[in-house]
């Protein structure tokens, strides 16, 4: 098949071949069972489900595929099976609620939502947050970046057939989440970073607890290079498969480690500076081919580079205030309860009415281990969001999945789905 | 303020989005981020718009990042309640299709000219538009098909 020399693309032809040639299989979700039944015989393609029970989907992800033998031609993702309304729910919460809400959408690297939720609070309040605040945040944020990366170590192996690689990646996530449950009283879901700060002080001996973490994690991770990295059955499995390029991954909104393992540095982090990012010092990892190999290699490096930002952290942590001394948004001491009447009463005050936000719209964004996790708030000036929208990394992210998957065996459909590292509630929410 | 930088924001009116947004991305926007809507129907008293802009019950809110230099732009379109449609911006970017259909299954607003105009996190059967403020939290009897 040649293509007529001749012929000049205009802006037009290119957006009609992108709707009709298209990688995404654009049918309803109840539609494949028609099809089915309507096509004849010489129709040798078929439409196959795969999820929404799937143990290599993540959680609730379906795929509809479109197969020409075990190849896959179009596919689209079906969501909504873990779709809760959360959203709509936030209008019902006070700004002192909300976390607990958001907390609940990436249950990966939840602190992420939490920050993005106060973030845009405090704008709308114009609160400006003590250093000990911004670096606990700070803390906070590489600690579950490591922990949400190493999920995707342990999740990714085991899809790929390393099951021993569940049981590493979990130990070490666990150790994360031990040290997460000291600081914030939960392993998961913790509401610790509020708007105003966060909801308590770091406790006695962290610095100790993340020095043996991070002195510890070097070496974990040599196993995994020994156990995948340089693993030929592996990289068999990884280098080459769901390719993607920087123009698709713009052009699809694509952010975080699948934009970055097409070699185009951008990290919010680094680029957008937001809590004192701009004072620590770390590399942005990129990658070369955008496969699902460079996906790995970026996921794992990225948990060297938080060691390093981690290790900073412990040097330069300031002392002073862990959240903002305005009582508008403050609880007074919990010592201070017992001895003053009017202490009581502000406390009481505060959580069950919540404090009132200026009316206005903001939008805030920090950089999830999945990519860029925005917040968009409407606040009407009264004590709940007019509208909270969280702009999903995940959610976005999915749509390169009928690119990646064009062309490729089925087998390679669970190793893209891994190496895209969605999180379902985050999809849905 | 210190974390959040302020997002320009930039009023259009359904005619001129596309036109805006190709011309956005031609000076170097070269992602769209977010595509959102407000259902302004309890929201009365809002101020935030520029006077000569006549307010409506629906907002569409696109979010646009340029790299070159690093920075957003929000752009709010007025998507009247009696006929709240709107044209697709996935010619300009793909990537909004999700979003798009995330928009149409929540608030009712149609899309015209997109290529999959079906629900997305709600079921194919489900009634109503959930995130619209007339429609009830906790509305019962619950509307699945088997349950029924």
């Amino acid at each position: 098949m040649s293509a007529p020399e001749t012929t000049v693309e205009t802006a037009t032809d290119e957006a009609v071949r992108r709707r009709e040639d298209s990688a995404v299989l654009r049918i309803g979700e109840d539609d494949g069972e028609r099809l089915e039944a309507e096509s004849n015989a010489s129709d040798t393609s078929m439409i196959m489900n795969m999820g929404p029970q799937h143990p290599s989907t993540h959680g609730v992800l379906r795929l509809m595929l479109e197969m020409e033998g075990e190849t896959v031609m179009r596919s689209k993702p079906v969501i909504g099976y873990l779709h809760t309304g959360m959203e709509k729910t936030a209008e019902t919460l006070t700004y002192l609620q909300g976390p607990t809400n958001v907390t609940r959408m990436d249950y990966a690297a939840p602190l992420f939502s939490e920050l993005a939720f106060s973030m845009a609070t405090e704008a709308l309040l114009g609160l400006e947050l003590p250093p000990r605040a911004t670096w606990i945040r700070m803390l906070m944020c590489e600690l579950n970046r490591i922990s949400s990366h190493l999920l995707f170590q342990a999740t990714n192996g085991m899809d790929i057939g390393a099951v021993s690689m569940m049981l590493y990646g979990w130990r070490e996530r666990e150790e994360a989440l031990r040290l997460l449950e000291t600081i914030t009283g939960l392993r998961m879901n913790h509401n610790y970073i509020r708007p105003g700060g966060v909801a308590a002080d770091l406790p006695d001996g962290w610095r100790d607890e993340v020095l043996t973490l991070i002195d510890a994690l070097p070496a974990r991770l040599k196993e995994f290079d020994t156990l995948l990295t340089g693993q030929p059955i592996y990289r068999e499995r990884l280098q080459g498969v769901g390719v993607i390029n920087t123009a698709e991954c713009l052009a699809l909104g694509v952010t975080g480690p699948i934009l970055r393992s097409t070699g185009y540095a951008w990290d919010l982090r680094r680029d957008m500076p937001y809590l004192a990012y701009d004072e620590v010092d770390f590399d942005v990892v990129v990658g070369t081919y955008g496969d699902c190999f460079d996906r790995y290699a970026i996921r794992l490096n990225e948990i060297r580079e938080s060691i390093r930002i981690l290790a900073q952290i412990l040097d330069q942590m300031p002392s002073g205030d862990y959240r903002v001394q305005d009582k508008k948004v403050t609880p007074p001491p919990r010592a201070r309860i017992d001895e003053s009447m009017e202490a009581l009463i502000h406390h009481f005050k505060i959580f069950t009415e919540g404090f009132k936000v200026p009316a206005g719209e903001v939008y805030a964004a920090v950089e999830s281990p999945r990519g860029e996790l925005g917040c968009y708030m409407v606040s009407d000036g009264s004590a709940v969001p007019y509208r909270m929208h969280i702009r999903g990394p995940s959610f976005v992210n999915l749509q390169t999945l009928p690119h990646l998957m064009r062309g490729g065996m089925v087998a390679d459909a669970v190793a893209i789905i891994s190496s895209v590292d969605p999180i379902m509630g985050e999809v849905d929410r | 303020m210190s974390d959040v930088v302020e997002t320009p924001v930039l009023h259009v009116s359904r005619d001129q989005l596309i036109e805006t947004v190709a011309g956005l991305r031609d000076e170097g926007y070269v992602s769209a981020l977010d595509v959102t809507a407000v259902d302004y129907l309890e929201h009365p008293g809002r101020t935030d718009l520029p006077p000569e802009l006549e307010p409506e019950r629906f907002e569409l809110v696109v979010t646009l990042i340029s790299h070159t230099t690093p920075g957003r732009i929000r752009l709010r379109v007025q998507v009247p309640a009696d006929d709240p449609t709107v044209p697709t911006l996935f010619d300009l970017f793909p990537g909004t299709e999700a979003l798009e259909r995330e928009v149409a299954d929540m608030y009712g607003i149609v899309f015209e000219g997109h290529p999959d105009p079906t629900r997305i996190l709600m079921p194919p059967d489900w009634e109503g538009h959930p995130l619209r403020k007339d429609f009830a939290v906790g509305r019962i009897p619950v509307q699945f098909k088997a349950t029924r």
